[in-house]
């Protein structure tokens, strides 16, 4: 064992925390130490972990070795003439916007929650309510160091190794482990957004409003009321918004324009009521979600927390769904395949499979990255408890449905996909492969989302497709 | 890898003849099931296992092995580990109804009778639950029975044997705590199957299909013990509290 590397063995979980498994876990400090695990692996491979936002089963490994990156956790520079950060990849995003914020810069892209890794970020691709302008992540890295078993490497965006970056980038952590990035950032005036709201009647209305307003705003998002079926199926409220300019806080807040404070957390884990009431809770929230939103208002002034991390004002909401945790269920399908939405709603209302929280968003351009999630069209994420009956069946038909119609599910929230669709959701997987069998030739990098999906070798030489 | 709604890839069965496992495994190969090995001692009820397994799309290994040679068993893990890669889920099914006969049970044929209900499943049981700890994480499936939850006359020596299976998988659960390896119990009334042909259905009957549909739930479920029919715990929870007196003169 490494000095300075503490070994101890965890049982590990996704965010959904459900398909724990065992590994063994080291913590390393500096990129060397990174270097040397991937150098001496035993067991059944190593696989990164940042902060354990994935739904699923991607940041762990059974019986291997799991890479805790959030000892690496400097933001080592802000390079304010070129508008760029240099960070080490267990940094979260909370901890990156508390150093850059003040200093009048945004990260490029955020997912629902602060409480992710640049690494996590990067090897998910993560896209954020800005996807239909500025695409995800991957866009705005402009180099990164990742330790592969075969060394470390440097790669820029344009540069020699673009076809590691491009693996690398939604590669799930299977292609080595990202140790530090540099990202371009968004210059801002304020940590405030200016959103405008209004409601939907239902998923036509819905989506109208999208096509017709998502181009006129930076940001923007619809959260369905995912438990109202019928005539009211897709209703939901609408949020777009912009970084607010100096102006638009009112003259007594200026002086403290950028400031950010973020508060700690409600433990919702803490009171043990809620996972009781989770059910009737959910359903009560959502109605109330949507009659508390205006119908239409404009030009109100947000906390960037309030706009884009609602849900990390309650630490540890995912234990309100009890002892078999949950999934969630998000996918994309091109843009005239939007019916695929309703029918996906309409499927779990007829199998009773409840969801509390469902969000809508339109994606832009797809970005480079071999497995990157997202692509032109519609994506629809849906929270769903696990332990419903016939749930796994369920999602398999849905799985049908969207690949059928040429889209595909994000494998950050994923830990349960057919294995054999994943070829057709992802028509660049041979490209990644190969790619990867370069960087990796042993096998020494594996998840169980990757040995389940046959991404990498569990041993037993059947799991490749 | 077993995924986050419990479905596994791949199975080790033993007891693989089973009629009920045949069935559990067609309906666990509509989900994720691919590969499996199957074991028990007798080739020909082995390979109609197999052959039902590869019309459901699952590749099957036969090793033909009887529980009862505790010495095997190491060997039988280690032959699954290989050719498995990850064993994702043990479903113990081997069993045999034999005989409650005073006139026809002998030292000999007792002992056999508790080998293979108890002595084989439950040496075999521990074996894999600690191959299965030290990969990290997995499932074990363990057909007990409605017969060792109050034993009855009709037959005891199975009956307390699976008792004992049945109260060996639940202390073993307990001692898996924190290993990512659950444990469930599937404790089925009546099945119409190979061991109970030509006798006639109890009450509360149930078909191998029915059996198999109901773990693919427990094992979504996380479920600790299965009943089949669900309905049968409860009744016998009653059963249970008869006196004595009463109980022996049941039916059946
Ligand atoms: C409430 C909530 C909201 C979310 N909203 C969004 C959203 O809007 N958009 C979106 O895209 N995603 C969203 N996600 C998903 C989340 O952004 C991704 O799963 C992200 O990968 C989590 O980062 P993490 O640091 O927690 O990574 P982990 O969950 O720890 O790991 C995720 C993957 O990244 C790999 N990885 C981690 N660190 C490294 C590293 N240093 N080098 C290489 N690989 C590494 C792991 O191996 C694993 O495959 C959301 C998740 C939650 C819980
Ligand atoms: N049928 C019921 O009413 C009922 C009810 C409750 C519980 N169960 C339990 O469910 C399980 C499956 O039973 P089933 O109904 O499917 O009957 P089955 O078809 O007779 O299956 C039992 C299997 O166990 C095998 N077996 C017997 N002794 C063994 C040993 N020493 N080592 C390895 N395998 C051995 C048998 O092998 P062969 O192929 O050589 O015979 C047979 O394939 C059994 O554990 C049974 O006790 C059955």
């Amino acid at each position: 064992m490494l000095s300075g590397v503490d070994a101890p063995q965890s049982l590990l979980a996704g965010w959904g925390r459900a398909g724990a498994t065992r590994a063994t876990v080291s913590r390393p400090r500096s990129p060397d130490e990174v270097a040397e695990l991937l150098r001496s692996p035993g067991g059944s491979g190593v696989i990164p972990r940042g902060l354990g936002r994935a739904y699923g089963d991607a940041a762990q490994r059974s019986g291997g070795t799991v890479v805790d990156c959030t000892g690496l956790d400097r933001v080592v520079e802000l390079d304010e003439a070129a508008g760029t950060v240099r960070v080490e990849a267990g940094c979260s995003l909370e901890a990156l916007l508390r150093a850059i914020l003040p200093r009048g810069y945004f990260v490029p892209v955020t997912p629902g929650t602060r409480h992710v890794s640049v690494g996590g970020a990067i090897a998910a691709d993560v896209h954020g309510k800005n996807h239909h302008r500025d695409g995800s992540i991957g866009a705005h890295v402009r180099s990164m160091v990742l330790a592969t078993p075969t060394g470390v490497r440097r790669l820029d965006a344009g540069g020699e190794d673009g076809a590691l970056l491009d693996a690398t980038t939604g590669g799930m952590g299977l292609t080595g482990v990202v140790t530090e990035a540099t990202l371009e950032l968004i210059p801002v005036e304020t940590a405030s957004i200016v959103v405008d709201t209004e409601r939907a009647v239902d998923l036509d209305d819905c989506m109208a409003r999208m096509v017709a307003r998502d181009a006129d705003y930076r940001y923007s998002v619809a959260w369905l009321d995912a438990l109202a079926t019928g005539r009211r199926l897709g209703r939901a409220v609408l949020t777009s918004g912009d970084h607010a300019p100096l102006e638009a806080l009112e003259p007594g807040r200026r002086e403290r324009a950028l400031a950010y404070a973020p508060r700690a957390p409600i433990d919702l884990g803490r009171l043990p009521a809620v996972r009781v009431l989770a059910p009737s809770l959910g359903a009560a929230l959502n109605e109330a979600w949507y009659r508390k939103a205006p119908l239409e208002r404009t030009g109100e002034v947000q906390s960037l927390t309030a706009f884009f991390h609602p849900l990390d004002g309650v630490g540890a909401w995912n234990r309100a769904y009890g002892r078999l945790g949950f999934t969630q269920y998000q996918f994309v399908v091109p843009p005239d395949a939007g019916e695929v939405v309703r029918r996906v709603l309409e499927h779990l209302t007829r199998r009773r499979v409840p969801s509390y929280l469902a969000v809508l968003k339109r994606f832009g351009a797809a970005g480079s990255g071999h497995l990157s999630f997202p692509s032109p069209g519609w994506t629809l994420a849906l929270d769903l408890p696990l332990g419903v009956p016939g749930l796994a069946a369920t999602l398999d038909e849905l799985d049908e449905l969207v690949a059928a119609a040429g889209g595909r599910v994000y494998l950050a929230k994923d830990g349960r996909l057919r294995p054999e669709l994943l070829a057709a959701m992802y028509p660049r997987l041979a490209d990644w492969r190969s790619v990867r069998d370069g960087v990796d030739p042993h096998g020494v990098l594996c998840s169980d989302l990757g040995a389940r999906l046959g991404l990498c070798d569990d041993g037993s030489g059947g799991s490749r497709r | 890898m077993n995924d986050v709604t419990g479905m596994p890839q791949t199975a080790v069965v033993l007891g693989g003849g089973s009629e009920i496992a045949r069935a559990v495994l067609v309906a666990l190969a509509r989900h994720r099931l691919r590969r499996v090995v199957l074991t028990g001692p007798t080739a020909a009820s082995l390979e109609a296992t197999a052959a039902a397994a590869a019309h459901a799309g699952v590749e099957a290994e036969v090793v033909v092995h009887d529980l009862t040679d505790v010495a095997g068993i190491d060997a039988l893990v280690r032959q699954a580990g290989d050719r498995l890669g990850t064993i994702d889920l043990v479903l113990v099914a081997a069993g045999r109804l034999g005989t409650a006969r005073l006139d026809e049970l002998d030292a000999t044929t007792v002992a056999a009778l508790a080998g293979a209900n108890f002595a084989g499943p439950a040496a075999a049981l521990v074996a894999f639950a600690k191959a299965l700890a030290a990969q990290g994480g997995g499932r074990l499936v363990v057909l007990s029975s409605a017969a060792g939850y109050r034993v009855r006359k009709a037959n005891f020596v199975y009956g307390a044997a699976k008792a004992g299976l049945d109260g060996l998988a639940q202390g073993l659960r307990d001692a898996l705590e924190g290993t990512g390896v659950g444990v469930t119990i599937v404790r089925p009334g009546f099945v119409r199957s190979r061991m109970t042909s030509g006798m006639a259905p109890a009450p509360m009957a149930s078909d191998p299909e029915d059996v198999a549909a109901a773990v693919v739930a427990g094992i979504e479920r996380r479920a600790e013990v299965v009943w089949v029919p669900s309905t049968l715990g409860p009744v016998l929870f009653a059963l249970r509290l008869l006196p004595s007196s009463l109980w022996r003169r049941l039916p059946g």
